[in-house]
């Protein structure tokens, strides 16, 4: 077997032995060889561009429909992604049936993170002293704003003009990067997924997996465009190694590193990060300057309940038993200097919110996104938001209930979601809750409104709805399919209408029963 | 206001009014594996890593020096093998990116997950287990816990500074779900079972 290292050569080496847009071909004098049984023509179609996400226009509700039916339309894209993600899906089944305690582990930690965020200013101000004892330097910022302000001031404290860092929800919740290049800072993202994202200009799709939406080839091809691989090779082995070379230099020269935070523990001013490439480590470990960003709500009160969580996080995410790196800071090294910038940005608001205070449970595993047959299949960059999936769809109305008030409708409400979420926030309950607050707040169009105007007219009146009942049904048996295929019925776009029964319950009970009473 | 009030008001003035009670976290250890040592050997297995069976010979390090016999810079933190670089003398962690092998003792491991326990005694220079090419882990096989409930009842987590659980390698699969080993950090961890000399100090 080759090693990786030659494999990188030969592939430098040989560049006119690929075809544009077909690596399988071999060029002689510019025409493709095609003796033996070689074949004349590439027979797989090379796969299509990667499909952009949502259109993002200011203020303007995310139109998440058009931007899904887009991936969908890309049908190598929406395959693997759809495979990929319903793999991670059953992965995490296979960790569940080998804990017979993992309801136990889900009704804990579920009741660790309701008792945390009901006590939550207390365990703040214990994290905050015991963090300061062992000599780490803890700051508040309300918003997003002032998370990059005050991270922008320990830099140029330090005279830093170079930061690497580990991925981070929250840093993209507050637009950090866009912020560090205006102020001209270099920020280097460095798990591989993030750094695909960076290099391509383009968000996470994902939590967990950033550019999971991506295939081998697009990401050759930003590489190719980036770091300078070559073009026509999409070996992942090669694409990994040829980004682990470019970014190693990058990590050794680094001013400061950043992390975010999984978990916080407040009795022993802990805060522990969790990666499968060792790239936070790095990033906190190389530099003398170490900042992690966490929000509030990722505290737990002690040591014993992290044992809960760390059992559930990477299982649920990925079904792998454990992140490969686990890392606990609770203070700087020697010759280090350590910060921690704790961020509101809306969650303490989000507390006081009835119906919806326990999205705050949230542990950033994904595996409501992973489940999620919208999801699946429609990419998360078509929420145009930083958080997709189902876990998105109740917290971005949070953030902007105009710009964010469709996503609440990409959902079947199957509760899928809510069945895998190992800290049992019910999402699908939720998801219904922000459509009922989202209609009342005007934030709905015109025509979703107006048809569940009519509906609620009709559910509230049995014989009314009844008759519309079966009325529809001879109706739907009956109309052009013009009539029931139009811009104005949103069920009738990409499925077909389910094909209407020849008798309605109630009719068919009255026929049946109702005699005998 | 300072930020930090005016936060914790905010918090204050949203708390939901309900009774939430901290529960109680059982160890979950009522039916152990039978032998801790095989346990965490097929976890470590599961996650990528490498466990070095025990030579019958004498030398019972001689796997760790089959594994850095062609290696041009090893660095030990354990008295057991002595490296080529020193890190008593390394000045900046970056000083180690040349480092091929890697020699270190784990605090301890977890027979659930295959763990090891890497603090910042044990690594010197923390850097150490990230940046060298490889990392070779000397265990005492008395110093393995069952599962992670035990793990988090040790004293590393309220001394150190700095502590890490290694389950295996550094890895990604980024792209299409394609497994790499050796994403940023080490491309390869071995586990070799040695127990602590007499008198080492255990944390």
């Amino acid at each position: 077997m080759s090693t990786i290292r030659e494999r990188i050569d030969s592939a430098m080496l040989h560049p006119e032995l690929r075809a544009e847009g077909d690596p399988d071909a071999i060029i002689r004098d510019g025409r493709r060889l095609d003796h033996a049984e070689g074949t004349s023509k590439p027979l797989r179609p090379a796969p299509e561009p990667q499909p952009r996400g949502a259109k993002v226009r200011g203020n303007r509700p995310i139109d998440q429909q058009e931007a899904a039916a887009r991936f969908i339309a890309a049908t190598e894209h929406e395959k693997m992604h759809d495979e990929r993600l319903w793999d991670l899906r059953q992965k995490r089944d296979r960790e569940m049936h080998g804990i017979p305690e993992w309801e136990e582990l889900r009704s804990l930690a579920s009741a660790i993170k309701e008792h945390t965020l009901t006590h939550l200013d207390g365990y703040l101000d214990q994290f905050e002293a015991n963090a300061r004892s062992n000599g780490i330097h803890v700051h508040w910022a309300r918003d997003a704003a002032e998370h990059n302000q005050i991270v922008h001031g320990i830099l140029s404290d330090h005279g830093a003009t170079s930061l690497i860092k580990s991925k981070s929800m929250l840093t993209e919740e507050c637009g950090f990067r866009p912020y560090m290049a205006s102020v001209g800072i270099e920020v280097i993202e460095t798990d591989l997924g993030e750094r695909i994202q960076q290099l391509d200009n383009e968000d996470p799709s994902h939590v967990v997996v950033p550019a999971v939406h991506k295939l081998r080839t697009d990401v050759a091809e930003v590489f190719s465009r980036t770091i300078g691989t070559d073009p026509g090779n999409s070996d992942v082995h090669y694409l990994a190694e040829a980004q682990r070379e470019a970014t190693r230099p990058l990590i050794l020269n680094a001013d400061a590193g950043m992390t975010g935070a999984n978990f916080v523990v407040a009795e022993t001013g802990t805060f522990v990060v969790c990666t499968n490439e060792g790239n936070a480590d790095l990033s906190a470990n190389v530099p003398k300057l170490h900042i992690a960003s966490i929000g509030i709500e990722k505290i737990i009160p002690r040591l014993e309940h992290l044992a809960v969580f760390v059992r559930l996080l990477s299982r649920s995410a990925l079904g792998s038993p454990m992140t490969q790196y686990t890392s606990h800071f609770r203070g700087p090294r020697a010759g280090g200097e350590m910060h921690v910038v704790l961020v509101d940005n809306g969650r303490s608001e989000r507390l006081g919110l009835e119906e919806f205070w326990t999205s705050l449970k949230c542990i950033r595993c994904g595996a409501c996104m992973n489940t999620c047959p919208v999801y699946r299949r429609s990419g998360g960059l078509s929420y145009g938001a930083t958080y997709s999936g189902p876990i998105g769809l109740i917290i971005d109305p949070t953030f902007n209930a105009r710009k964010y008030s469709n996503l609440p409708f990409a959902s079947s409400l199957n509760g899928s979601c809510t069945n895998v979420c190992p800290v049992k926030i019910n999402i699908h309950e939720q998801i219904y809750a922000w459509r009922r607050v989202l209609v009342k707040q005007h934030e709905v169009p015109f025509v979703k409104k107006a048809a569940m105007k009519a509906a609620g007219v009709l559910l509230s009146r049995p014989a009314a709805y009844r008759a519309a009942i079966a009325a529809a049904d001879t109706a739907l048996a009956h109309l052009p399919r013009f009539v029931i295929y139009n811009g104005l019925n949103a069920w009738g776009k990409h499925r077909e209408v389910p094909h209407p029964p020849k008798q309605t319950f109630h009719s068919w009970y009255h026929a049946n029963r109702g005699a005998k009473r | 206001m300072s930020s930090r009030d005016d936060i914790l008001a905010s918090i204050r003035a949203n708390l939901p009014r309900v009774d939430r009670p901290l529960p109680h976290v059982p160890l979950f250890d009522d039916d152990p594996p039978a032998s801790l040592l095989s346990a965490f050997k097929e976890s470590l297995h599961r996650m990528g890593g490498v466990f070095l069976d025990p030579p019958t010979s004498a030398d019972i390090l001689a796997p760790v020096r089959a594994k850095i016999a062609d290696a041009k810079i090893v660095c030990s933190t354990v008295p057991e093998i002595a490296g080529s670089r020193d890190i008593a003398v390394v000045d900046a962690p970056r000083d180690l990116a040349d480092v091929d092998f890697a020699i270190v003792r784990a605090s301890f491991a977890v027979a659930e997950t295959g763990s090891v326990l890497l603090s910042d005694a044990d690594l010197r220079v923390n850097g150490v287990a990230y940046l060298a090419q490889h990392l070779i882990v000397l265990l005492d096989p008395a110093d393995i816990v069952v599962n992670l409930h035990h793990a988090y009842r040790r004293p590393e987590f309220r001394d150190r500074h700095y502590a890490s659980f290694h389950t295996g390698p550094s890895a990604t699969a980024d792209i299409e779900g394609v497994l790499i080993h050796g994403a940023q950090g080490v491309r390869s961890l071995s586990v070799l079972p040695v127990a602590r000399a007499a008198g080492t100090p255990t944390h």
